[in-house]
């Protein structure tokens, strides 16, 4: 395990994958993170990340039934472990304090 | 996919990812490039969803998706190279039978591929130690004579040279080398014969010949002065110094001015001593022709060119040079061409004029290209064996390669070890084929003459590492086949049921290897019977005169009359005769002539005879008679004697050479123009030339004294070497310096074929070894059919089978294949030596059907006794012990 910091593109990766549940494979997973954060995603780089957080222990993964699209080639799904879970509960309550933190009247002045 | 005429992803880029992606990631990486690629042909259309798979797979290329280094793998690969050497040699020693048939076959003919590299090296290493070698080119004439068979020789004329240096710019420096300086050196009482050449300083300024003594710019300069190499001046001088010292030529004295390291052997130009040209210039003061732009049979010229040399704009000027002095000329027309020292001896084949115009050794590279398509020829056959026998064996290696695929060998890991398997056979055959060239160097080197003074086949570091590439490539050629298909095999098929596997039942593929080897084998040995044959035909061959127990003396330069008194005086010595040639081996002479059309002059053979030659060598006289007039001098000489062909040739009454007989003839040659000549006999055509050439128009006049002789003397003796000895000690009397030079006319015909002998020679050896090799490949397949099929015959033998039925089911087989072999065999050696061989020899005798099954039946015969003995042996085996194992 490299350490349980997430860098911010990590986050919403790990997120996504949480978030598609039984259908986080990367191409998926690049479509949501494209829907739903309007930014253009390259697959590319949602693989590094997904190799990086497998790496760090934050994912498993494993390949799924032989389909009949994508050439014949089996799609790799990804699915949360315990320590991605805690990863992301930590991520959350993190800034959850920090938000905490921040009066009310910060807001109001601006 | 679904769809099959949906757009693909560009294949290479997908086998790019394969290739470089860890093999855990393969398959959904391309996976999602191929998702993707749908999409996007959906979206953007097929054209531009190509480029961005394109550029997708370059961009998966990162350090995680990359496997790993292929260092490592090349370093497990190593590793595993020596697991490779230890279970190949475990199958090697437990297949004693095949392992010994492999390597002996592949040894035996490797030999001839080593003896083919270092024949090749040896001729590759002429001339390569002159330092500037790659700048020196050599001046070739290109001829075309005027009724005469013209021709590219290597020899031009001295003024050529001369023009050189004063009109052509961009060269650095010309070397005039005059042939054949052979002359008797006298110091004090000592006489040596020394052979060299006329050459000017400029010699050692072109070639790297260094000297040891004496000035190299000066030394050839003045008349009358001799370099002379290292061993000639010992051999002249012992001890002494030869610096200054004086060497007597004939009657004039030449004066010792330097001593030069001696010529290397691997030197297309070879000699003992140079003199200088300004001596021959001095000596050849009143011969007109001596300087003569058409006087271009007996000099070389080289040329030294700068680095930077523009050899088509020399090329222009020489041809400029040519066109100027053509103009002059009536008959002759000459061209210049720059040939590089590199290309002398292993090159185009030039003629080489009376005077000998090409010198040293020569090898026209088309023979080394036959020698080797032969030799390789030979080693393919061999290789054939081991393919063969591998695949034969596949049966019994079936289950460990299975085994080895199983527990994760990849296909590249088998087929790497069966190389490893066929490199190690050819290594081991490398060490044997060594030995063996080493026995078989002194005859290839002593099969000729020739070769004996061009090639040495001395062991050089360049030539062992030759020898060792040329086995591993013999390895990979032997191993590939089986390697691949090996390779092939899967793990369940091997390891279910081997008698199933598909591949096996491929027996297609070895019947035609056996086919093959067999057709080359007979071929091989039908060639060696028939060409034997007919090279027996042309020394046999009725020349139109006879040869028999005639000895030709040459006389080098000496009187012939004392000889002839003490020969005519001994009782074997039946008749003699004197003449300037002998001919049907090659030698020429001739001159131009012409009958009453003066414009009509053709070139005409001549011989000089005296009035005893045509009786003794019986030729037969068709019109009029011997000569009659007994003149002393050529320019009196004025009775010719001619053969039909001449008649023909110039329109002279061919029907009836009676009438012949009186009519005038003019004749020109070098010595003298125009001198008028009266037909006194006709003879009937014979073979004046060798027997490829045709029957060509021929003359003899007188021999005079001042013509060099040769003695014929028709011998009866019992005791030849007697005989020999006597005529030996007589030729001591007159010439103490010079050995005997006598050969009798057949010894003479037979050394002017000897390339063919010696042709015959090597492809009889080749065609030995390839039955050897054949044979042992055939030996090894029988062995193995009748013991993989030992059950069957165990069980036929208890059904009732007999002996002869049973030898009869296991060598049919074979049997079949070599009449196929036969079959394309015969007719195409027939057809060889029908279209191509014999086609040069216009007087050839046709191809008998009789020589064709002589080396057939030799080859089957052998085949059959070893089908025969190793079938036999499976049907006699006794049922009972093959049935009970297992």
């Amino acid at each position: 395990m490299k350490g349980t910091n997430l860098g911010e593109f990590e986050e919403l990766v790990l997120l996504t994958v949480a978030a598609l549940m039984e259908e986080a494979y990367s191409v998926a997973i690049c479509d949501e993170l494209t829907e739903q954060t309007g930014r253009s995603v390259k697959l590319g780089v949602v693989h590094a990340v997904l190799n990086r957080l497998e790496e760090k222990g934050l994912v498993k993964s494993e390949l799924g039934e032989a389909t009949k699209v994508r050439g014949g080639k089996r799609k790799r799904f990804y699915q949360l472990t315990i320590p991605g879970k805690a990863a992301l509960v930590s991520a959350k309550s993190m800034r959850d304090q920090l938000w905490d933190r921040i009066p009310s009247l910060v807001w109001k002045k601006a | 996919m679904e769809e099959p005429r949906s757009p693909q992803p560009p294949a290479w880029a997908q086998r790019f990812v394969e290739w470089y992606c860890k093999p855990g990631l393969v398959e959904d990486l391309t996976g999602d490039l191929h998702e993707y690629f749908e999409r996007n042909v959906r979206s953007v259309g097929p054209r531009r969803a190509k480029l961005i798979y394109i550029i997708d797979a370059f961009k998966f290329f990162r350090t995680y998706t990359v496997r790993k280094p292929t260092l490592v793998n090349f370093f497990i690969n190593w590793i595993m190279i020596g697991s490779y050497f230890k279970t190949s040699g475990r199958s090697l020693m437990r297949n004693k039978l095949f392992s010994s048939i492999n390597i002996v076959g592949l040894a035996i003919s490797m030999s001839v591929g080593l003896l083919l590299i270092a024949f090749v090296l040896d001729l590759r290493s002429y001339d390569r130690f002159h330092k500037q070698g790659e700048r020196i080119y050599r001046i070739t004439s290109v001829a075309t004579f005027k009724g005469a068979q013209g021709g590219k020789f290597a020899s031009t004329s001295l003024k050529t040279g001369k023009l050189i240096r004063e009109k052509v710019s961009g060269f650095e420096e010309v070397a005039i080398l005059r042939n054949d300086f052979t002359q008797d050196a006298r110091v004090g009482d000592h006489v040596l014969p020394i052979k060299g050449f006329w050459a000017e300083p400029s010699l050692f300024r072109v070639f790297t010949f260094p000297m040891l003594e004496g000035n190299p710019d000066t030394a050839l300069k003045d008349p009358y002065s001799v370099v002379l190499t290292e061993t000639a001046a010992r051999k002249l001088f012992g001890s002494e110094d030869a610096l200054g010292k004086v060497i007597k030529f004939d009657t004039l004295d030449y004066q010792v001015t330097g001593v030069m390291q001696d010529v290397p052997f691997f030197s297309h130009i070879n000699f003992e001593a140079l003199v200088s040209l300004s001596t021959a210039e001095q000596l050849n003061r009143n011969d007109q022709n001596f300087e003569k732009w058409t006087s271009m049979f007996s000099n070389s010229v080289y040329l030294l060119l700068p680095p930077t040399a523009d050899i088509t704009a020399i090329q222009s000027q020489l041809d400029a040079l040519a066109k100027e002095e053509n103009l002059a000329e009536e008959n002759t027309k000459i061209q210049l061409e720059l040939l590089p020292l590199y290309d002398i001896v292993v090159g185009e084949n030039l003629r080489s004029g009376s005077m000998s115009g090409s010198r040293g050794p020569h090898m026209p590279p088309i023979v080394l290209w036959i020698l080797g398509g032969l030799a390789f020829v030979v080693i393919l056959s061999a290789c054939f064996n081991y393919t063969n026998l591998s695949i034969a064996r596949a049966m019994r290696r079936f289950k460990e390669i299975g085994l080895r695929k199983a527990i994760g060998a990849r296909k590249s890991q088998v087929w790497q070890q069966f190389l490893t398997e066929a490199i190690m056979i050819s290594l081991a055959a490398l060490l044997l084929s060594f030995f063996l060239f080493l026995v078989l160097r002194p005859q290839l080197i002593n099969l000729a003459p020739e070769m004996q003074r061009t090639v040495k086949l001395d062991l050089t570091p360049s030539m062992v590492a030759a020898f060792i590439v040329f086995s591993v490539t013999v390895g990979v050629m032997a191993g590939l086949v089986p390697a691949l298909f090996f390779s092939k095999v899967s793990a369940i098929q091997a390891l279910r049921n081997v008698s199933k596997v598909k591949a096996f039942k491929h027996g297609t593929f070895r019947r035609t290897l056996v086919v093959i080897q067999y057709t080359v084998t007979l071929i091989f040995i039908t060639t060696t019977v028939v060409g034997y044959v007919q090279y027996k035909n042309i020394l046999a061959f009725d020349l139109g005169y006879t040869t028999e127990n005639i000895l030709n003396i040459n006389m080098q330069g000496n009187k012939p009359d004392v000889l002839m008194k003490e020969l005519s005086e001994m009782p074997e010595v039946t008749a003699l005769s004197r003449s300037l040639i002998v001919t049907s081996v090659g030698n020429a002479w001739g001159g131009y002539m012409k009958y009453k059309d003066s414009r009509d002059s053709a070139l005409v053979m001549t011989n000089n005879v005296d009035e005893n030659y045509l009786p003794l060598h019986g030729y037969k006289l068709i019109a009029g008679g011997n000569f009659r007039a007994r003149p002393t001098t050529a320019s009196d000489a004025h009775e010719i004697i001619v053969n039909q062909q001449f008649l023909k040739r110039f329109n002279i009454s061919a029907s009836d050479p009676e009438k012949a007989i009186g009519e005038e003839i003019t004749f020109s040659n070098f010595k003298m123009n125009d001198h008028k000549m009266t037909i006194v006999g006709v003879m009937k055509d014979f073979h004046y030339g060798k027997i490829e050439n045709l029957i060509e128009p021929v003359a003899f006049t007188f021999w005079t004294p001042e013509n060099g002789a040769i003695i014929n003397a028709k011998i009866q003796s019992t005791d030849l070497l007697a005989t020999m000895d006597k005529i030996e000690s007589t030729w001591k009397k007159i010439d103490r310096v010079h050995p005997l030079k006598a050969k009798f006319y057949e010894e003479a015909i037979e050394e002017a074929y000897s390339e063919f002998s010696t042709m015959i020679k090597i492809i009889g050896f080749l065609s030995f070894l390839a039955i050897s090799i054949a044979s042992m490949g055939l030996f090894g397949m029988v062995v193995f059919t009748t013991e993989t099929r030992l059950k069957e015959i165990g069980i036929r033998k208890v059904m009732g089978a007999s002996d002869g039925s049973l030898v009869y089911l296991l060598s049919r087989g074979f049997l079949v294949l070599l009449s196929v072999s036969a079959l394309i065999a015969l007719p195409a050696t027939y057809l060889l030596f029908e279209n191509f061989v014999l086609r040069n020899f216009p007087y050839h005798t046709p191809v008998q059907i009789g020589e064709l099954f002589a080396g057939l039946l030799a080859v089957l015969l052998i085949a059959f006794v070893m089908i025969g003995s190793q079938t036999m042996k499976a049907a006699r085996s006794n049922p009972v012990k093959v049935l009970k194992s297992e």
